[in-house]
């Protein structure tokens, strides 16, 4: 109630010192926030659940439309040529920008893409339906190593983070499991709570959407994820492995430095915020904050990683 | 599942919102490019301050409307303004040229309400066992699924079944082109960047379907419809009779339909065909279906009403969106703070049976809101002089593709797919082969290489492939739907030989 109270006392502020918006002077009107996919996915999920932060902290309104094609690569191709004046933003995923150019030409290239804030990212992870045998990661690779490659395991697309987390961690374990990529992580779920597979190789957001009717073996994480307290990282059960797929934020590149740095404040801004921070951890994700300023590190850091595994792992040159 | 909850769904501004859920839905639907996803995603923001029952019965209420709305085209235009709404052309358009427009699309709304209300009380009634069907469904059975809607091109293409399957195989091809979905690979785009996203349903629809008859339009004097002299009341009696004689036509549409809705992947375009073919494999002596056969619309606009509740199944029991409008719906539903999954109708159970109860009041409403809009779709389609109809509609085709994905690219193949869809149409190759064969090329494609994929792991391609009871239940059909034409043409042969042989 309190909060409530202070968020309307807030709005009321807003109304009668609009100069105090000066610093985000560059949003003028609704903004077109584009996902480069079908609704339903992390992506879509993750920027509906900024939508009612952006409209309460900037009072403007992030409309979200769809732009599927191409595995994302029919929404970035056409990023640069969309207007920079910061009223239109697109969502990027890794390693989707860095391992699609690297395989073909698909009209965008990774150093073209303007990026100014990854907020967040989904551990991968193995889940295994609430029935399966397998109660602990131990389960499955003893099974795998019995059986090699009659362990089936479902995962959203080819060449994504579920088929690299599966080659990567078939190497460090020292198994042979088969891969079966799905159209996204719905139809992968569906087929394992189907039981048309024997494990997925998902992320902790399907642990948290599907509750009681899976079970994840263990996360990609430094630590635990505060929502599954009880399932154990990769890291205490040996295997050197902490990533998933890494979301954020672009703008065209033809966008100002000014307006690059007003949105990445403001997304910080929302990541910030500790009920925005609820959610997300509530839907399984994991929050990261990496601005405008530390982008290019951290992509520099993103692209050898990624591109060494695809490269390892036989899907590029 | 109490009365409360009846009471609930019926207070002022829940009732207010459906009817205006239904009446948006039905316009945005009508316009071919505009579908009921991007309804939907465009009204999420407005549900954040509402009730979570009240957002959902919006959203409910506009889906449903869309789907119906996509009928309005595909009857006056014979293009269907979602794809749904693909097997409505076959019988709508004949019955408008012949100056029956206003009775198809009685009949149409009839139809969608009657379909839309069994597919909302079986989700009221059995959504936790009827998810089963949705994890059922493995890879396999989607392949062999696909592969029976294929089957579909022999009883939609009487005639020249061999130029049917020409379509169909070509529309398979077109929907490898571009970023294959789950292997990831770029094909056929021959270096081209328009093709890297493919050949788009909804583009290719507009395209295959709409700029041929725009071409026509243009190319012949006759009017775009042909009417009566004195424009006649609408026609909701003789609709009301034919629909009541049809009853078990509709119980069957709408029971495929909501099974049909209920496996993510599938959606309203597989539902109306099937249930199109269904209905044209049992049709009575007289009828003439895809000449303008009520039954045909009837049947088509029942099941893909249906999916709407079907499609919800799994996406409020499992978690796992039936289509891409429940999709966004779940996306809705998350940011509201509702978890999805099997307790939701047991422990949460208010908000579900209020969105429930609410789906089928928008579904009521459609019936005197769709008959309205009808009757006005109608007499501006008809009255509207040529010379205004062609480009207007001509523009929307532009818009409407446009709008999909804001891609240029698709507009370019849109229009190139319609002027080929033209000229090869006056060599008797008709669009719906190649729709079919666009939509249900991924669907088997993707089942096959997952089969495929499973099989091999386990050692057991066989079984994989022809074992497991379902998939054998869908290959029976298949065969069925294969072989009945000439099996009952054998039969009238022997029957007649026979009477003959009496006489």
């Amino acid at each position: 109630m309190l909060r409530r109270t202070i968020l309307k006392l807030a709005a009321a502020a807003a109304v009668t010192v609009t100069a105090s918006f000066a610093t985000h002077a560059e949003v003028n009107g609704p903004v077109n926030y584009v996902i480069p996919f079908g609704p339903g996915g992390e992506s879509d999920i993750s920027a509906r659940l900024q939508q009612p932060f952006f409209k309460d902290k900037f009072g403007q309104d992030l409309v979200i439309s769809y732009q599927p094609g191409g595995g994302g690569a029919v929404g970035w191709a056409s990023l640069n040529g969309l207007n920079g004046d910061g009223q239109t933003i697109m969502g990027i995923n890794l390693p989707h920008i860095i391992i699609k150019p690297a395989q073909k030409d698909v009209g965008f290239t990774t150093d073209g893409i303007n990026a100014f804030y990854m907020f967040h990212f989904t551990p991968d992870a193995i889940v295994v339906n609430a029935s399966s045998p397998y109660k602990t990661l131990q389960d499955l690779i003893d099974d795998a190593k019995e059986n090699p490659g009659a362990v089936t395991m479902s995962g959203s697309g080819k060449a994504s983070a579920n088929h690299l987390a599966q080659i990567k961690f078939d190497k460090m374990a020292g198994v042979k499991t088969t891969y079966v990529p799905f159209k996204g992580t719905g139809a992968a779920v569906t087929a394992l709570l189907g039981d048309q597979v024997k494990a997925e190789w998902g992320y902790t957001t399907v642990g948290a959407k599907q509750g009681d009717a899976v079970r994840m073996l263990a996360v990609a994480m430094e630590e635990r994820h505060p929502l599954f307290p009880d399932v154990p990282t990769f890291k205490e059960l040996g295997f050197d492995m902490v990533g998933g797929a890494y979301r954020g934020i672009a703008l065209p590149e033809s966008a100002s430095a000014e307006t690059k740095k007003n949105w990445s404040e403001m997304i910080g801004e929302i990541n910030k915020d500790p009920e925005f921070q609820q959610k997300m951890l509530d839907g399984g994700f994991a929050l990261l904050d990496v601005d405008a300023d530390g982008m290019s590190d951290f992509m520099k850091a993103r692209v050898d990683e990624y591109l060494k595994d695809a490269r390892e792992a036989g899907l590029i040159n | 599942m109490d009365l409360g909850n009846f009471i609930s769904a019926l207070t002022p501004l829940n009732i207010a919102l459906a009817l205006f859920g239904v009446v948006a839905g039905t316009i945005i639907g009508s316009i071919p490019g505009l579908t009921a996803t991007m309804a939907v995603a465009v009204l999420v923001p407005i549900t954040f301050s509402m009730e979570p029952a009240s957002a959902l019965i919006l959203l409910g209420a506009i889906y449903t409307g869309a789907i119906y709305g996509g009928a309005y085209a595909a009857i006056l235009l014979n293009t269907p303004g979602t794809p749904s709404a693909i097997a409505t052309t076959f019988d709508g358009y004949p019955m408008a040229k012949r100056g029956d427009g206003d009775l198809a699309v009685a009949l149409a709304c009839f139809a969608s309400v009657f379909g839309g209300l069994i597919g909302a009380l079986a989700l009221l009634f059995l959504a936790p066992p009827l998810s089963n069907v949705a994890l059922a469904f493995g890879p396999i059975e989607y392949f062999w699924l696909s592969i029976f809607g294929l089957s579909l091109i022999a009883s939609l293409s009487t005639g020249n079944l061999m130029k049917g399957l020409v379509g169909g195989a070509f529309g398979m091809i077109l929907s490898t082109v571009g970023v294959a979905e789950i292997s990831a690979d770029i094909r056929l785009t021959f270096g081209s960047q328009t093709m890297i996203g493919g050949f788009g349903v909804v583009g290719a629809l507009i395209g295959l379907y709409c700029i041929p008859v725009l071409i026509d339009l243009v190319a012949v004097p006759d009017r775009h419809l042909k009417v009566e002299d004195d424009i006649r009341s609408v026609r909701i009696g003789e609709a009301a009779r034919i629909a009541m004689k049809a009853k078990f036509n509709l119980v069957r549409s709408s029971i495929i339909g909501t099974l049909v809705g209920i496996l993510p992947g599938a959606g309203g375009s597989v539902a109306g065909l099937v249930a199109y073919s269904e209905a044209k494999r049992s049709a009575k002596p007289g009828q003439k279906f895809g000449e303008g056969e009520p039954d045909g619309i009837m049947a088509t606009e029942a099941a893909n009403n249906a999916t709407v509740g079907g499609g919800f199944v799994p996406t409020l029991v499992l978690g796992i969106p039936g289509t891409p409008p429940d999709a966004v719906i779940l996306g809705a539903l998350l940011i509201q703070g509702v978890r999805t999954g099997p307790t939701l109708f047991q422990s949460g159970g208010s908000i579900v049976y209020t969105f429930i109860y609410g789906l089928i009041i928008a579904t009521l409403l459609m019936l005197p809101a769709g008959l309205l809009i009808g009757r006005y779709a109608y007499k501006s389609i008809v009255t509207i002089p040529k010379a205004v109809l062609v480009p207007t509609v001509g523009f929307m085709t532009i818009i409407g593709t446009f709008a999909i994905r804001n891609s240029i690219s698709d507009v370019v193949i849109m229009i190139v797919l319609g002027v080929f869809g033209w000229v090869v149409g006056r060599f008797g190759f008709a669009a719906s082969p190649i729709v079919l064969g666009l939509i249900l090329g991924p669907i088997a494609e993707q089942g096959f290489v997952q089969s495929w994929t499973i099989g091999a792991a386990t050692n057991n391609l066989f079984g994989m492939f022809f074992g497991r009871p379902i998939s054998q239940a869908i290959v029976a059909f298949t065969l069925l739907s294969l072989f009945y034409p000439a099996f009952s043409a054998w039969r009238q042969r022997r029957a007649r030989s026979s009477m003959e042989a009496k006489s």
